[in-house]
């Protein structure tokens, strides 16, 4: 009986019972001898590790290149549209008017984009979650207009002024993110009736006079407005970002390969790093031919950087990661998800405060059209054309930079050629369904081929 | 096969509103053991695991833990015990790759900072001493079959080095060579110590990997059998209640004296 293929490994874990002779049938004896049920003679060689199935990637360049092939086929697009889009419209824009590629003209849009990618990393944060916040563009109004009439209006310190209207942000994100994590209204709800609220509110606080000018010479005026002219200036933060990447690259790889599992080969990491050089060099380069690096960029790279640190490199943001791929699975993890939820929504309305006081910065003042218009719904486009899914649990912060170039791109073009806003508006939205239809495509690739 | 429990039930009862799901039930789970629980649909089985795994609180009863009665409010609880429970759903997260799912809520940290090698470095070593075939530990679950997210799911179970494994019909819908790796590794689990509590409507795996064969039905103990000693038709019975045993006929007369 212990020559039985169907009870692999089992033998000798049984003491009683195998003496008495004249027993009773063995149960191996009633098992079925075919069909789904019967059991799986069970190989009891050591079985490798790796499955053979496996496809392995070649070493070197040809290796990355088939990869990259195979994850394209796959529906892996990351960046890729969202550049490939970018390329487009600065090669359209430029070839019709040759102000669009000027070193003035893109240093101006260095600077815009700012306000709306602000408000756009907040949005990736609520879209990893599969959630959405509506109430951005009003948060972001009610912020300046907190700074404004706290500095102008009653002035108060300007440091003190900043700091309540981000707080005043956080605020906000609390009370929407605990309406929505812990009484359970869908955030799509609580957050529209924030975008009135919240508009409400900044109407009230503005008063009479509906319009709050900035001096010009407070913090958020200065942040949004210095430039540093020095040459040493843009490169250095071009060389900062280029070592930080390699730095932290060679790092890893070394660990890696001291802990005896795969990591990137040398080759990879060049390659990687010479690109992030050329476009970081370049983009050094055309700021110094106008004015030079503006802080509200150097601003807006950081924040990427240490959001997106945030993300994949902390617990925290495993965990927002997690909550956006299976709730149950977060919960039973142990993952708090009521304060996941109710923090990311934290995060969202600080991040429209950060950038409504940047917009404000940007035409000096606070009114009651702050924070209006097509701002909401040009920061959502802007994650959403950056890459990140609006499905959850997928996406970058520096989708928000691509995204907000992208916008920022068109807007600027377009008021070069002297096209009208409703023009404007219409080749944006074309612009946002395309990003959506490419998101909901690639999804439905990355299924077919196994990877959603 | 003696010595003492790791966890044990003695006389756990739970209600939900007018239904009495579980009445009485005796339940002992000792190191290196594969106990199966079975029983028909609506017999308690779900009800008791999640008795154990600290989802529901029983009404009535004391549940031991290695000889000690402990309460159970919070699955993390029963966690912090060393009972590890894999539900039929598995709860893994799709768009996470194999390290961060099976990290998931205990990842390793190196300065406040997640440190990914070390978390990859153990997970390799986890699935090796398991004898877990996965494409990569870096591939997100998505691309992996449903066996392999199975394995992945009990071995994410493990990290937190229980003494107890209760595995929730985990080669349901499976085919038949992830069945026969998953019924592997429930022989490995045990092989190594652990006390495995085995769910399953399937007799076939039953007979192949369980020691011990608890029968329950309509919320009561109805037997626990040695598998060597037992066939198939006999479990059967038990299930559907055709069967007439001691066990059976005490607690009729334990009902009976009760009323």
């Amino acid at each position: 009986m212990t020559d039985d293929p169907n009870t692999p490994g089992d033998e000798g874990r049984f003491t009683e019972g195998r003496h008495e002779e004249g027993r009773r049938k063995l149960p191996e004896e009633s098992f079925p001898t075919g069909g789904v049920n019967a059991p799986v003679p069970v190989a009891s060689e050591a079985t490798p590790a790796v499955d053979p199935r496996l496809i392995v990637r070649q070493e070197g360049v040809k290796g990355y290149l088939g990869e990259f092939r195979r994850r394209l086929s796959s529906g892996e697009l990351g960046s890729l549209p969202v550049v490939l889009a970018l390329v487009v419209i600065w090669a359209v824009f430029g070839s019709l008017n040759s102000t669009f590629l000027s070193a003035q003209n893109l240093s101006n849009l260095s600077q815009q984009i700012v306000g709306t990618g602000m408000i756009a990393i907040g949005v990736v944060f609520v879209l990893l979650l599969g959630e959405i916040d509506l109430s951005i563009g009003s948060v972001s109004g009610l912020c300046a207009a907190i700074y404004a009439v706290l500095e102008v209006t009653h002035g108060v310190n300007q440091w003190v002024a900043l700091l309540c209207a981000l707080v005043s942000g956080a605020a906000v994100g609390f009370i929407q993110g605990t309406f929505f994590a812990r009484v359970g209204v869908p955030a799509f709800v609580v957050t529209l009736a924030g975008n009135l609220g919240w508009n409400g509110l900044m109407l009230q606080i503005l008063g009479t006079s509906g319009t709050v000018n900035l001096s010009g010479t407070d913090i958020v005026s200065r942040l949004y407005s210095t430039i540093y002219s020095q040459q040493a200036a843009a490169y250095g933060a071009a060389t900062a970002g280029v070592l930080l990447f390699l730095g932290a690259s060679l790092l890893d790889a070394t660990r890696r390969r001291s802990a005896g599992i795969p990591s990137r080969p040398v080759a990879e990491i060049a390659l990687r790093t010479v690109a992030l050089a050329v476009v970081a060099y370049l983009a050094a380069y055309t700021l110094n031919q106008y004015k030079g690096l503006p802080l509200a960029l150097l601003i807006f790279l950081i924040f990427i950087v240490v959001l997106d640190f945030v993300l994949r490199r902390t617990t925290y943001g495993r965990q927002v990661f997690a909550l956006g791929g299976n709730i149950e699975g977060a919960r039973r993890a142990g993952i708090n998800v009521p304060r996941i939820r109710i923090t990311v929504f934290m995060i969202c309305s600080t991040m429209a405060a950060v950038g409504g006081l940047f917009l404000a910065a940007q035409i000096q003042s606070a009114s009651q059209t702050s924070g209006g218009g097509n701002l909401l719904m040009n920061a959502i486009a802007a994650a959403v054309i950056g890459g990140t899914s609006l499905f959850g649990g997928r996406g970058k912060t520096w989708s928000a930079l691509l995204g907000a170039l992208v916008i920022g791109s068109i807007q600027s073009g377009m008021n070069i050629q002297g096209l009208s806003n409703a023009i404007q508006f219409m080749i944006t939205g074309l612009v946002l369904l395309a990003a959506v239809v490419i998101d909901s495509l690639a999804r439905r690739t990355q299924k077919a081929a196994g990877r959603a | 096969m003696a010595g003492q429990p790791v966890l044990a039930l003695r006389g756990v009862s739970k209600r939900f509103g007018a239904v009495q799901a579980l009445t009485h039930i005796e339940l002992e789970v000792r190191a290196g053991e594969v106990l199966a629980l079975v029983g028909d649909n609506g017999a308690g089985k779900s009800t008791l695991v999640k008795a154990v795994a600290g989802v529901n609180q029983p009404d009535e009863g004391v549940i031991e833990w290695e000889g000690r009665p402990v309460t159970i409010h919070r699955p993390q609880d029963a966690q912090q015990l060393g009972i590890a429970t894999v539900y039929q759903d598995l709860a893994l997260c799709d768009n996470l790759d194999v390290v961060a799912n099976l990290f998931l809520g205990r990842e390793i940290r190196r300065f406040g900072v997640l440190d990914e090698v070390a978390m990859e470095q153990r997970s390799r070593t986890l699935l090796d001493t398991l004898s877990i075939r996965i494409p990569s530990v870096r591939i997100p679950i998505a691309s992996l079959s449903g066996g392999q997210r199975q394995v992945v799911a009990i071995a994410r179970s493990l990290i937190g080095s229980p003494k107890v494994v209760i595995l929730d019909e985990p080669t349901a819908a499976l085919g038949v060579e992830q069945t026969a790796q998953v019924l592997d590794l429930v022989e490995r689990l045990s092989g190594q110590g652990l006390g495995v509590i085995l769910i399953s409507h399937n007799m076939a795996d039953v007979m192949a990997v369980a020691d011990r064969i608890a029968v329950l039905r309509l919320g009561r103990n109805n037997g626990i059998f040695d598998r060597r000693g037992t066939s198939q038709e006999e479990i059967i019975s038990a299930i559907t209640g055709a069967t007439d045993n001691a066990v059976t006929r005490r607690q009729a007369r334990g009902t009976e004296g009760d009323q």
